[in-house]
């Protein structure tokens, strides 16, 4: 691989675009090819798009060899509702898995970079920012700031996107007055079911930490087995 | 994934000799999937991975000859295929291995 090849799919990366990267197994020069300059007339361009649909690498036998393409997609994302406790280690072990987190929280209180280091933190009510940021399929949204008046407006943002997961933390009681509360507020009850409440895989949590590690397992096990269209 | 090339990347920088080993096609039950990769330097210093640590030691020696060549090498690894150290993998599964130098 080229140097400048390498610069070019970290670079990508970190801009969050797609692309594949063609590497010729049996010798030749490797090829680039951006999501955004995809010329649907190239020789391989159904086997280049089903690698920007669902992000997976494939080996195609061509005349002359075997050709790799390999697809870099931008990472999933999660943004996290609440600068709290358990949003700082969800921060850290969503960075280890891969996924990329975002911080919102209106409380200016706890969204400080003191407490956030080295991760984007919005300080802006959630309606507003999603809306900026925008919801995809490769977005996960986790409502942890336990203040109704917040995390139920990113519920009612991610309930009308096709995020991959949607959580918040709360009792089952919380969680069926939150369920009123959205109602009242025009949601669609059709979408209830999206939302983990109580969030996270039921591992006997009790810390902060532990908390934290079951909603990045849930959130891992639902970006697993999301379809990939 | 791209936290292996981004030490690749700065291992580049600092002017080390480099292969990046890279899992193309796997069958059966495999720990890292296609497109895992794993960085090796000429000392033998390696970050990321290939597989669950069954063929590494494999991949890192002939990382060193890519290194020495420049050319790039495709490897396979599997229960029913004997390479010449002797390694498979212990899951059952199979994978292909492309190893090539950076720069």
């Amino acid at each position: 691989m080229q140097t400048q090849t390498l610069t070019s799919v970290l670079d990508a990366q970190r801009d969050r675009q797609a692309l594949v990267l063609i590497t010729p197994l049996e010798g030749g020069s490797e090829e680039i090819v951006r999501e955004d300059a995809f010329d649907r007339g190239h020789d391989h361009a159904g086997t280049i798009a089903e690698c920007f649909r669902t992000g997976r690498s494939t080996i195609v036998e061509a005349g002359d060899g075997e050709l790799f393409f390999q697809a870099f997609l931008p990472a999933p994302r999660i943004m996290i509702i609440g600068a709290t406790h358990i949003g700082q280690v969800l921060v850290r072990l969503a960075r280890e898995v891969g996924i990329e987190p975002l911080v919102i929280d209106p409380r200016t209180a706890f969204a400080t970079e003191e407490r956030f280091r080295d991760v984007d933190i919005i300080t802006e009510w959630p309606g507003e920012a999603l809306q900026e940021l925008g919801l995809d399929r490769r977005c996960g949204v986790v409502c942890l700031a336990h203040v109704p008046d917040i995390d139920d407006e990113a519920l009612g943002a991610a309930l009308e996107s096709d995020c991959f997961y949607i959580g918040a933390l709360g009792s089952s009681r919380s969680h069926a007055k939150r369920l009123e509360r959205l109602k009242e507020k025009g949601c669609a009850e059709a979408g209830f079911g999206r939302i983990h409440g109580p969030v996270g895989l039921d591992i006997g949590s009790v810390s902060p930490a532990e908390i934290a590690l079951s909603i990045i397992a849930e959130i891992v096990k639902d970006l697993r087995s999301a379809p990939a269209e | 994934m791209s936290k292996t090339l981004e030490t690749a990347k700065s291992w580049v920088d600092e002017g080390r000799d480099v292969a990046l080993a890279t899992v193309v096609e796997t069958w059966g039950s495999a720990p890292v999937p296609v497109g895992g990769h794993l960085v090796i330097d000429a000392g033998g210093d390696f970050e990321g991975s290939v597989s669950g640590g069954c063929v590494e030691a494999e991949v890192i020696a002939r990382a060193e000859d890519v290194i020495a060549s420049g050319k790039s090498e495709l490897l396979e690894f599997g229960v029913a295929n004997e390479t010449a150290w002797g390694v498979g993998l212990a899951c059952g599964g199979r994978i292909r291995v492309f190893v090539e130098k950076l720069g």
